[in-house]
């Protein structure tokens, strides 16, 4: 059964993103206005926020896929929920850090509590980054598969939940300073919407290039196995999911010893590993 | 390849063709046998509840010295009883499974023709007994080692806001427990899981008990928060209801 | 000259502290764009070497094999 390549539209897609993401920047720098409180230093929340959002996004549409990887027991839908969490976890690694910047230059310090989304953030965060360990100490690849997926939808579903808790406990504190995108002006708003697609773009080829490359690892490890009839040489575990579909049944060898196809089972001799 | 995903009711059909006069246990009785396993168990053993209220008290004077303080109140004294509590929660969540899982008990379990959700339900029922009990011990001793407020005009609203908080810990304690007890780290992975998870409730929990634990103004816990605790609790009762079946299977 | 045009556009402002912060900021973005590609081209070397020393293998085993129009790996679908 020959995989669904990843690789088509790669080209399409990195293309969109160089483009959208250059339209952002000549946006942020060129044509957006000063803000009246902060200044240039405002200009970061073109990238802090965004990333936030879609980070929070990825996270939940990583659950989203690990239902369907429950649903159908198919490990390609586990690996998609892994890439989308693993790139969802570095996109909120850049949120906590431009935020802990935006933090530094507006306010002095390098975190602040009254800021609800970088507070929900590090909670999510901390909570993801549980996400490898827990595949990590499963070595059974189904089981791990499967846990891993319940902990995806259990996570995906804490973030939108934690997020409001966080929301509604520090709005009694401080007024919200950083991340206000409720009344923008036009100018900025239209800057900000190119902004998020620029970084939803950047989110979507980074995770089919992750696709595509394990993908082909594993199809060239399949390779290995049917050829050579042995592994790769190991190079530690990974938390990683294979990602590829299970493997057909070999075919039984006929009576001359060969396999249907004139492929030899076993090493040849002389063959070193 | 995909293994039957629907519970107890897959192999009920099976069984009953073998065996023509086996109706399957109806699910409350089952939730019922289960607790009352894991109560024996306890009983006899003595292993959860007893360490979980000595470490709360002793979690109290801890905080006594940490904080140099001999009374707190209000926000201070909200946040060491949640903290403390939670805590003392994990030791609980992390003993939950794991007699099932060195001693055959999943397997047992799933042998058995009765709905899986049934274990489920069993193990929150028991872990919230546990947190009841941890609670019979802790608060009164908080109030009498930490708490500068007389605790008793508090009580209502208090137990209110623990009942609430209980749940949600009970819910998230147990899916976490089952995740975690058939790993390699399971001691280290199963706190690392529960924390953040806690922190919603956490959060409507001190919210809730602060304005209860004033020596002035005191004032009763704000709806608003109790529903934000029961929103929570629902919607990860629903979840793990859903996704229990998933961590049973072998 | 995009500099100066940069410079031209803003009013006069404390671009020497607000600057730095929103720099970094773009930098933090596109280091991790930069690290991405580096460990993706770092994997993508080693699964170009396997599949070299595949080929190689498969070729010792059987010489009589009819070889495969040569495809590189990079134009496998």
């Amino acid at each position: 059964m020959a995989s669904r390549p990843y690789g088509k539209g790669l080209r399409a897609l990195s293309i969109t993103t160089v483009a959208a993401m250059t339209a952002a920047l000549a946006l942020v720098f060129f044509y957006a206005p000063l803000e009246a409180e902060q200044g240039f230093l405002q200009k970061i929340f073109y990238v802090h926020v965004p990333l936030a959002i879609v980070s929070l996004c990825g996270f939940v549409l990583g659950g989203l896929l690990a239902i369907q990887h429950l649903r159908t027991r198919d490990s390609r839908w586990d690996m998609r929920s892994y890439v989308a969490i693993h790139m969802a976890l570095i996109f909120g690694l850049a949120t906590l850090i431009t935020g802990s910047i935006w933090a530094k230059g507006s306010w002095g310090h390098w975190w602040v509590w009254n800021e609800p989304t970088l507070v929900s953030f590090l909670i999510v965060f901390l909570l993801y980054a549980t996400y490898q360990p827990l595949r990590f100490a499963i070595e059974d690849p189904e089981r791990q598969s499967r846990y891993a997926s319940v902990f995806a939808v259990t996570a995906g579903a804490f973030v939108p939940l934690n997020f409001i808790a966080v929301r509604m406990s520090t709005s009694f504190l401080h007024p919200r300073t950083l991340s206000s995108t409720s009344n923008l002006p036009g100018s900025m708003g239209f800057t900000f919407l190119v902004s998020v697609v620029a970084i939803a773009l950047l989110y979507a080829t980074l995770c089919k290039y992750e696709l595509t490359v394990k993908h082909t690892r594993a199809q060239v490890r399949a390779l290995r196995r049917r050829l050579v009839a042995e592994d790769s040489p190991a190079r530690g575990r990974s938390a990683a999911p294979s990602g590829l579909p299970e493997e057909e049944p070999r075919p039984a060898p006929g009576p001359d010893g060969l396999a249907p196809g004139g492929q030899r089972f076993g090493s040849a001799p002389g063959t070193a590993a | 390849m995909s293994t039957a995903v629907d519970g107890g009711a897959a192999t009920a059909p099976e069984r009953s063709e073998q065996s023509p006069a086996r109706p399957q246990p109806a699910f409350w009785s089952t939730v019922a046998a289960v607790m009352r396993k894991e109560l024996l168990v306890e009983l006899r053993t003595l292993e959860s509840v007893p360490g979980m209220s000595l470490f709360a008290v002793t979690t109290f004077v801890v905080f006594h010295f940490a904080l140099n303080r001999g009374s707190v109140e209000g926000d201070l004294a909200a946040g060491i009883l949640w903290v403390t509590l939670l805590f003392a929660a994990i030791l609980g969540v992390n003993r939950l499974f794991v007699a099932d899982a060195d001693q055959g008990g999943f397997d047992g379990f799933l042998l058995a023709p009765v709905d899986r959700a049934a274990m489920l339900v069993a193990k929150v029922a028991t872990l919230l007994l546990y947190l009841l009990a941890l609670e019979l011990v802790a608060v009164p001793a908080f109030s009498i080692l930490l708490l500068g407020p007389s605790v008793g005009p508090a009580l209502p609203g208090l137990l209110a806001t623990l009942a609430l908080g209980d749940v949600g810990v009970a819910v998230i304690g147990t899916l976490v427990a089952a995740m975690a007890v058939r790993t390699r780290s399971r001691d280290l992975l199963g706190p690392l899981l529960t924390l953040p998870l806690f922190v919603p409730i956490v959060i409507g929990g001190a919210r809730c008990t602060a304005p209860l634990l004033e020596f002035a103004h005191r004032s009763g816990p704000s709806g608003r928060w109790l529903a934000t605790l029961g929103v929570y609790d629902l919607v990860f009762g629903l979840l793990a209801y859903a996704l229990f079946d998933f961590l049973l299977e072998d | 000259m995009i500099a100066t045009g940069l410079l031209a556009e803003l009013p006069a402002l404390p671009l020497h502290t607000a600057g730095k912060y929103v720099a970094a900021a773009y930098i933090v973005l596109f280091a991790m764009v930069l690290v991405y590609l580096a460990i993706i081209s770092v994997r993508m070397s080693r699964t170009e070497r396997e599949l070299g020393e595949l080929l190689e293998r498969l070729d010792g085993d059987q010489p009589a094999t009819p070889r495969q129009a040569d495809r590189e790996p990079g134009a496998e679908r």
